[in-house]
C-alpha cells in the first residue's frame, strides 16, 4: 500500500539516480541511521556492545569487503583471515610509530599516528597486499584460485608469528593496543566507554557501506559483475580484466583491512595472530556472505548480524536455559552453522537478501497476490 | 659417507613418506571431483569422522553419550565391550556408506546443475556439520587409535630398527624412518592399485569413468548417476577411513586430523584435480619439497615452521605457469 513507486516522480537526474528510489525505503534508511546514531549510543551497555554491536559492525565491514570480491567479482577468496591480520598489524605499527631499520641501526621512526589514520593505514596496507595476492587471479581461476588464496592465509599468519618486527619485539608475540583517544575521548585500551567505541566503528561501517553501495552500482561494479558472469565474454566486450580484478582485490582488501584493524584495536585490544585471524575467520566471513546473500550489501549486514547473534542466542538457550555443558553447545553450533549453510545453498542460494527482496516485491503488490 | 648428505637423504625419505599420506587424502578429493565435479572440502573431516567412529566402535562408546546425559540426566558412557579391529573397520565402512548415501540424498541431489563454486561452499558447510556431529557422537577429546589384528599384533609404532641397523652397517649412517610411515606407504600403494583395477576392469568402475567423462552421455546409455555418486562418495569415505587410520595411529584422533584436508589441497593444485597419478606425484613432490625446504632454508634462515605455507606457495608459483596443474585436463574456455 505504502511501498510503491507510484506518485513519486523524479524531476532531476540526481533524484533519478538515488540509491533508494522508493520513498518508503529511503525513510526506512533514515530511520535506521537515526536510531543507530542518536538512540543506541544512549542506551548501549558493555554487554551489548561487546557481545553483539561491535562484532556485528566490524564483521559487516569484512563481509562487505569479501562480498565485493566473491559476490560481485566472482573471485572466491579464503584468505580473509590473513588480510584482516594485515590490517591489524599495520594499524598497530602505525599506532606505535613505524620504525625502519637498516643494517642493525634505526634509520628513522615515523611519528605515532592518530587512531583514526592508523585504521585507514591498516586498510591501505591491506589493499597493497591484496593486489599482490590478487595478481595470480589473472591466470588462475575458480577452485584453483580459492586454494591459491589459502597461500596468502597461511603465509601471512606465519609471517606475523615469526618476524618480531611486526609485534615490536614483545616477548609474548602478541600485539596490544595502547590507549589512544580522539579529541580527548578514549577509543582503544581497557578504559573505553561503550558508546565511544560503538560510534567509532559505526562511522567506519557507514562510510564503507556507502562507498561499497555506490561503487557496486557504478561503472566499476558493472565491470566486476561482467567478469563474474563470464570473464572471457567480458574481455571481448571491452572490460579490462586486469584492472577489474585488481581493483576488486584492492577495494575488497581495503575494507577487510579496516575491519581487521578495528577488530584488533577497538574490539579485542590484544591479539595473537594464529588465534584471532586463523582460517576459521576466513570461513566465518565467507559463511556470512553466503547466508546473507552473495552480491548484496544488505546481505552482508544480514549475514554478519545472523552469525554474530547465533552463538549468543545458542549460549543463552543452551547454557543458561537448558543447563547443558558449554562444549556440547559449541558442537551444536557447528552442526547448526554447517546445516544452515547447506540449507541456504539448496533452498535460497541468494541468501537472506533474496528473502528480503521477495518480501519487498510482495509488499509492492499488496494487497493483491499478483 | 658425508654426514650432511646422509642427513639430507634421510629428510628426503621422510618427505616421501609424508607425501604418500598427503597423496592418500588427495586421492579422495580426485575420486569425487572426477565423477561429480564436486570439490569436496569435507574430505579431511570425513577422515576425522571415520577415525572417531572407528575408535568409538572399538572402545564400545555409546554414540551421543554426552548429549543423552545432558538431556536426560543419565550417566551412560560405554557399552562395556571391545570390538575386534576388523569388525570395527567393517562397521565403520558401513557407517561411511550410509553417510555417503545421506550426503547424496539430502544434499547433492538437490544441488545438481549448480555452479561448481556453490557446490564447493556446500561441502564447506558439510565439513562443519560433520565435525559437529562427530564431536557430539563421540566427544571431542584426544583419543588413541590402535588397530590390532590380534593381541600384541598391532600397527607398528616407533622407528624401524632393522632399517637403521642395516643402513648403519652398509653406509656408516643409520636412517631414521617411522615404521608406521612404511606401512602407510604400502597400504597407499595397495589402495591405489586396487582403485585402478576397480576403475579399469569392473562394470561399476567403467560406469564411474563414463560419468566422469560426460554426465549426459552416461545417463543416455543407462548409467544411474545417483548410484554412481553414492558409490563414489562411499569410495571417498573408504579412502578417508584409511587416511584416518594412518594419521590417527600416528598422532592420535582429534580435531587437527581434519586439517589434513588443507595439506591435500596444494597437492591437488600441483597434480591437477582430475588425475589420480597427479595426486600421487603431487603428494610426493609436496612432501619432499616442504621437508627439504624446511631443512635446508626454513629452519636455518627463516625461523622455522615453514611447512604450513610452503606447499601453497609452491603450488601457487607453479600454477601461474601451468594453470591446470601437472596432469590436469587442459582448460578450454568458450564464450
Amino acid at each position: 500500500m505504502f511501498y510503491r513507486e507510484a506518485g513519486d516522480f523524479s524531476t532531476t537526474y540526481a533524484q533519478d539516480n538515488q540509491t533508494f528510489p522508493i520513498k518508503f525505503d529511503r525513510y526506512r534508511y533514515y530511520v535506521v541511521l537515526f536510531i543507530a546514531i542518536f538512540v543506541i549510543p544512549f542506551i548501549i551497555n558493555d554487554y551489548w556492545a561487546n557481545s553483539f554491536l561491535l562484532p556485528f559492525l566490524i564483521y559487516a565491514i569484512a563481509a562487505i569487503g569479501l562480498n565485493i570480491l566473491v559476490g560481485y567479482c566472482g573471485q572466491v577468496s579464503l584468505g580473509t583471515g590473513g588480510f584482516m591480520a594485515v590490517g591489524a598489524y599495520a594499524c598497530y605499527k602505525f599506532m606505535t610509530g613505524v620504525d625502519i631499520w637498516w643494517g642493525g641501526e634505526l634509520l628513522f621512526r615515523l611519528p605515532q599516528f592518530n587512531i583514526f589514520f592508523s585504521v585507514i593505514m591498516g586498510g591501505v596496507m591491506t589493499a597493497l597486499v591484496g593486489v599482490l595476492f590478487g595478481l595470480p587471479s589473472l591466470r588462475i581461476k575458480g577452485f584453483y584460485l580459492a586454494v591459491a588464496t589459502l597461500a596468502a592465509q597461511f603465509f601471512l599468519v606465519w609471517l606475523f608469528n615469526r618476524v618480531s618486527w611486526f609485534y615490536n619485539y614483545s616477548a609474548s608475540g602478541q600485539i596490544n593496543a595502547p590507549e589512544r583517544d580522539l579529541a580527548g575521548i578514549l577509543i582503544t585500551g581497557p578504559q573505553t566507554e561503550p558508546w565511544a567505541t560503538y560510534l567509532f566503528c559505526l562511522f567506519f561501517t557507514i562510510v564503507c557501506a556507502v562507498i561499497a553501495r555506490n561503487m557496486t552500482r557504478g561503472a566499476s561494479g558493472r565491470k566486476w559483475m561482467a567478469i563474474r558472469d563470464m570473464d572471457i565474454a567480458a574481455e571481448i566486450i571491452g572490460v579490462n580484466p586486469l584492472r577489474a580484478k585488481l581493483t576488486a582485490f584492492a577495494v575488497s582488501s581495503f575494507f577487510i583491512g579496516i575491519s581487521g584493524a578495528l577488530f584488533f584495536s577497538v574490539y579485542l585490544g590484544a591479539v595473537e595472530v594464529g588465534e584471532a585471524f586463523g582460517i576459521q575467520k576466513s570461513f566465518l566471513v565467507l559463511f556470512m556472505i553466503i547466508i546473507g546473500g552473495l552480491g548484496s550489501i544488505f546481505g552482508s549486514f544480514a549475514g554478519a548480524a545472523f552469525l554474530v547473534l547465533l552463538p549468543v542466542v545458542l549460549k543463552i538457550v543452551g547454557v543458561d536455559m537448558l543447563g547443558w555443558p558449554t562444549d556440547i553447545v559449541a558442537h551444536f553450533q557447528l552442526v547448526i552453522v554447517g546445516g544452515l549453510i547447506v540449507m541456504f545453498l539448496i533452498l535460497e542460494p541468494h541468501g537472506l537478501a533474496q528473502l528480503w527482496r521477495v518480501a519487498k516485491e510482495k509488499l509492492r503488490l499488496w494487497p493483491f497476490p499478483h | 659417507m658425508n654426514e650432511q648428505l646422509a642427513f639430507t637423504i634421510e629428510v628426503f625419505l621422510n618427505g616421501l613418506m609424508a607425501g604418500v599420506l598427503y597423496a592418500l587424502v588427495a586421492l579422495g578429493f580426485v575420486l569425487i571431483y572426477k565423477a561429480s565435479g564436486i570439490f569436496n572440502y569435507a574430505q579431511g573431516v570425513m577422515a576425522l569422522f571415520a577415525a572417531m567412529t572407528l575408535v568409538g566402535i572399538q572402545n564400545g562408546q555409546v554414540p551421543f553419550a554426552h548429549l543423552i546425559n545432558a538431556i536426560f540426566g543419565t550417566d551412560v558412557h560405554k557399552f562395556g565391550w571391545h570390538v575386534h579391529s576388523f569388525a570395527a573397520i567393517l562397521l565403520t565402512v558401513i557407517v561411511m556408506i550410509a553417510l555417503a548415501w545421506m550426503v547424496q540424498q539430502f544434499v547433492f541431489k538437490h544441488l545438481v546443475g549448480q555452479e561448481p563454486i556453490i557446490l564447493f561452499m556446500a561441502t564447506i558447510g558439510l565439513a562443519y556439520f560433520l565435525e559437529g556431529v562427530a564431536d557430539l557422537m563421540w566427544g571431542s577429546e584426544l583419543k588413541a587409535l590402535n588397530v590390532c589384528a590380534s593381541e600384541g599384533n598391532c600397527l607398528p609404532q616407533g622407528m624401524n630398527v632393522w632399517l637403521e641397523g642395516t643402513t648403519y652397517e652398509a653406509l656408516g649412517y643409520g636412517f631414521f624412518i617411522d615404521n608406521l610411515d612404511i606401512v602407510a606407504s604400502i597400504v597407499a600403494a595397495v589402495l591405489v592399485a586396487g582403485l585402478v583395477i576397480f576403475a579399469q576392469y569392473t562394470k561399476q568402475g567403467r560406469a564411474m569413468r563414463a560419468v566422469a567423462d560426460d554426465h549426459q552421455a552416461a545417463l543416455s546409455v543407462g548409467v544411474s548417476l545417483n548410484f554412481i555418486w553414492v558409490l563414489v562418495w562411499s569410495l571417498a569415505g573408504f579412502v578417508a577411513l584409511v587416511a584416518g587410520i594412518m594419521w590417527g595411529a600416528k598422532s592420535g584422533v582429534q580435531f587437527s586430523l581434519s586439517l589434513i584436508a588443507l595439506k591435500a589441497l596444494p597437492v591437488l593444485m600441483l597434480g591437477g584435480f582430475t588425475s589420480i597419478p597427479g595426486a600421487i606425484i603431487g603428494g610426493l613432490i609436496i612432501g619432499v619439497g616442504e621437508k627439504l625446504f624446511e631443512f635446508l632454508i626454513g629452519a636455518p634462515f627463516l625461523g622455522g615452521a615453514t611447512e604450513n605455507w610452503f606447499a601453497y606457495m609452491l603450488a601457487l608459483v607453479f600454477l601461474v605457469f601451468r594453470p591446470q596443474g601437472l596432469f590436469g585436463e587442459k582448460i578450454i574456455e568458450r564464450v
